[in-house]
């Protein structure tokens, strides 16, 4: 057995096996010294991104992975002495969760470069490192798993970690009110998602999300589950109206980690996605939860967007428009959803719809990473998050400028950067479905313009403030971590064809293909 | 704050007992209910009992933060490492390689009703000596930091 | 009736825990309110996993064919040891709110707004 061979196999579980031992090795490596704890941490992200550009790799030529934790084969999910009930934990890798996995990676390792020298002059980072491969560990496993419960388990691993990573810098009680009000929030949500897997469950006699799926008849009993997986997911996304914990816990998280507790709360996106598209599909009606899910997008646009531009901290107002973006991606997805059922509709522009939300998904990550690492940039030097008193600094801080000025525009959907590649998507799209929508999304993005208009004048522009007069450009590795997520937001504005080809509408149709889920899981049944 | 000489007796002779029963619901973890957790916050509590009946700073001397810390990443790596192994045979993660096999915790199991054979159950056994290390130090310390957090405050 | 008892004790642990979590202004009295519904949940979930005439999953004691699928014991064991995670992260909260403000009370901790 080769070592690509091996690799290849064994991907889904590296995933999340690799994040963990990083995570636990971190005390000890932090004991010898900071150096060799450094390069602990970012090897073993390199690593974990490696591993996870493999899986894609593999999952993109070749479709869906198995992975079946303890069997004596790696894609024997059903054992011939089950009865046909896939009984281990199984991790069912498709171009969805393939998809994700990349958006995590890639993230995850500027972020960890970004964090390298914007953490150092604080303590207890053997913690900070723990809790974020922890972070990581969560992610990959919710987005992987194929298996109900096992993703409840890593919900709550993420939730711990989150909250933990929130009140890091505890800033005389503030970070750890946000994450206190963070954390039993996610608490309640996964409470609810607990009580949903006890009914399906009891149904079904089945955890995996396949063999749910297959057997959904949509009782009573599964629209509770379901009212309570939706409501659950949704605030751990942060859509409006449970949207409330995300400006706090947002502002006082490290930058370095707000960058990634929006791929965290993408993780929780992906899992309503995962929830409605797979385990119900057509059995449910399409039409209704597919609206209640453009209402849950319409609402998060616009309340976002409306308290975003009054803020004065930087990374708060940053924050409400994270809850603002989140609501074009249920927007794209919600218009997929409620035509599912209609294959005239949803091949005109249901799939559409789909591809730009997902796609948006991908390029918020990116550039809302962006925005904030520049936010923690700022912060660093000059160590104020008001934009009142910020002013001039434009004059010393070039690079991160213009990492500010390629982030903002590509929120606003300006060309060429990449939200204009997926807002173009779902305007189009969704203006088929329906006019009203589509004009509401462009008036957000005309406001989320102005909003940083008035950000970027307020803190670049401006004669120099003395203040200020020392305050130096970013350190190397933050401009590096911030460098990749820039690349990445320019290219893929430039290029958005071969990315929707090849990633995008893949994971689409792998969302929406509920029969080919299953059969990947269950086998030709 | 140290409680009165009965208490403090008590907490002495039981904490071996605790101690004791812990390592035994770990050990048969894989024969009857309990297992690494179980036994780990079994053992927990008697720490617990030991630090409500001394005071912060006499505990201190015996439950060290640094040995129990290093319980918990050695029980976790420990964990991971069981699970490692099994691709390290060309396996899946968490392939059961030891159960069948006739080496240690590797003897079949007897079926019907039975005082239960300890040398069974393969890899199961391991990963719960690892979990049981891993809670029994990760628990003492959560109270010790709480502890602390508590004793500056000087209550 | 008595079949349904259990299920009767989760709809009226989860009303008590919903309440407590709610209405209570104490971090600490929240904590207890998300025990209680943790409890529920769990307690819903060992439930369904009971058959009439199974006995308890432990194979020293039971010929095989009796025994209750052990499922739901493990997704509770792992419920429980999250719900041990998740009361020591909110109490070191609590115990870093009440150095930091002086309180445990959640109407006096608000100085995050906007």
């Amino acid at each position: 057995m080769t070592v690509a061979d091996f690799l290849f196999t064994n991907a889904p579980a590296l995933l999340v096996v690799i994040p963990l031992f990083a995570a636990f090795i971190c005390p000890v490596a932090g004991k010898i010294s900071s150096t060799i704890r450094n390069l602990w941490v970012m090897g073993m992200m390199l690593v974990t991104a490696a591993v996870a550009f493999i899986l894609a790799f593999r999952v993109f030529v070749t479709g869906p992975v198995l992975y079946v934790f303890g069997a004596a084969a790696a894609n024997l999910a059903v054992p011939l002495d089950s009865g046909g009930i896939p009984i281990r934990i199984i991790f069912t890798v498709d171009a969805m969760s393939a998809f994700m996995d990349i958006i995590c990676a890639i993230v995850g390792v500027s972020v960890l470069l970004y964090s390298l020298s914007s953490e150092s002059r604080n303590s207890g980072l053997e913690g900070y490192y723990t809790l974020f491969f922890l972070m990581i560990a969560g992610v990959f496993g919710m987005v992987s798993t194929g298996d109900l419960f096992n993703f409840f388990v890593f919900l709550e691993i993420l939730s711990l970690a989150s909250a933990g990573m929130i009140a890091y810098r505890i800033d005389g009680g503030l970070a750890v009110e946000a994450a206190l009000k963070y954390f039993i929030l996610s608490t309640l949500g996964a409470i609810f998602v607990l009580f949903a897997i006890g009914v399906y469950y009891g149904q079904y006699n089945a955890l995996n999300i396949a063999m749910i799926a297959q057997r959904m008849q949509f009782t009573m009993l599964d629209k509770i589950a379901l009212v309570l997986l939706v409501a659950a997911l949704a605030m751990k996304c942060g859509a409006v109206p449970l949207h409330f914990w995300t400006p706090d816990a947002y502002s006082m998280a490290p930058s370095s980690v707000t960058a990634f507790l929006v791929v965290a709360s993408q993780a929780s996106l992906y899992g309503l996605f995962r929830v409605v598209f797979t385990m119900y599909n057509i059995t449910m009606n399409c039409v209704t939860v597919g609206w209640i899910i453009i209402i849950f997008g319409v609402l998060s646009m616009v309340v976002g967007v409306t308290m975003a531009i009054p803020q004065k901290d930087i990374k708060r107002l940053m924050a409400y428009h994270a809850v603002s973006q989140t609501g074009y991606m249920l927007l794209g997805v919600g218009v997929g959803l409620a035509v599912l059922g209609n294959t005239t509709l949803t091949s005109a522009f249901g799939f559409m719809a789909m591809e730009g939300g997902i796609f948006h998904i991908f390029n918020h990550a990116m550039y809302k990473g962006l925005l904030f690492l520049t936010a923690g940039a700022i912060f660093y030097r000059i160590g104020t998050r008001d934009l009142n008193r910020m002013g001039g600094l434009g004059h010393t801080m070039k690079y991160t400028m213009i990492f500010f000025i390629i982030g903002a525009l590509a929120i606003a959907g300006i060309p060429p950067f990449n939200g204009f590649a997926s807002k173009l998507m779902i305007y189009e799209s969704v203006y088929l479905f329906n006019p009203l929508l589509a004009i509401i999304a462009m008036v957000v993005s005309i406001l989320t313009l102005a909003s940083f208009v008035k950000v970027f004048h307020s803190v670049f522009m401006g004669p120099k403030l003395p203040e200020y007069a020392d305050v130096k450009e970013a350190p190397l590795p933050m401009l590096i971590g911030m460098g990749i997520l820039a690349a990445i937001v320019i290219l893929f504005g430039l290029f958005p064809q071969p990315v929707v080809d090849i990633l995008v509408a893949p994971a689409a149709h792998a969302l929406a293909d509920q029969g080919g889920y299953i059969a990947s899981v269950l086998g030709g049944a | 704050m140290r409680m009165s000489k009965i208490v403090r007796t008590a907490a002495d002779i039981l904490y071996p007992a605790i101690l004791i029963f812990g390592l035994y619901i770990v050990a048969h973890g894989h024969l009857t209910p309990g297992g690494g957790f179980q036994g780990g916050a079994v053992i927990a509590t008697g720490g617990a009992l030991v630090i409500v009946a001394y005071n912060y700073k006499e505990v201190t001397g015996w439950l060290k933060k640094n040995v129990l810390t290093g319980q918990e990443v050695s029980g976790l790596v420990g964990f991971i490492g069981v699970g490692l192994l099994a691709l390290a045979f060309g396996q899946v993660f968490f392939f059961n390689y030891l159960v069948g096999s006739g080496s240690i915790f590797g003897m079949p199991v007897p079926y019907g009703i039975n005082p239960g054979e300890l040398n069974t159950a393969g890899i199961v056994p391991l990963m719960n000596f690892a979990v049981g290390i891993e809670v029994w130090g990760g628990l003492t310390v959560v109270i010790l930091y709480m502890l602390s957090g508590l004793e500056k405050e000087g209550c | 009736m008595l079949w349904n008892l259990p299920f009767i004790t989760v709809v009226v642990l989860t009303l008590i825990g919903l309440v407590t979590v709610l209405l209570k202004k104490n971090i600490i009295k929240i904590l207890l309110g998300i025990n209680i519904l943790n409890s529920a949940a769990n307690l819903f979930l060992i439930t369904l996993g009971y058959r009439e005439g199974g006995v308890a999953p432990i194979f020293t004691l039971a010929p095989s064919e009796l025994m209750v699928l052990p499922t739901p014991q493990a997704l509770v064991l792992t419920s429980i040891v999250i719900g041990v995670a998740t009361s020591a992260l909110v109490l070191s909260f609590a115990i870093v709110l009440q150095k930091k403000y002086g309180t445990v009370d959640i109407d006096k901790i608000r100085r995050l707004h906007g």
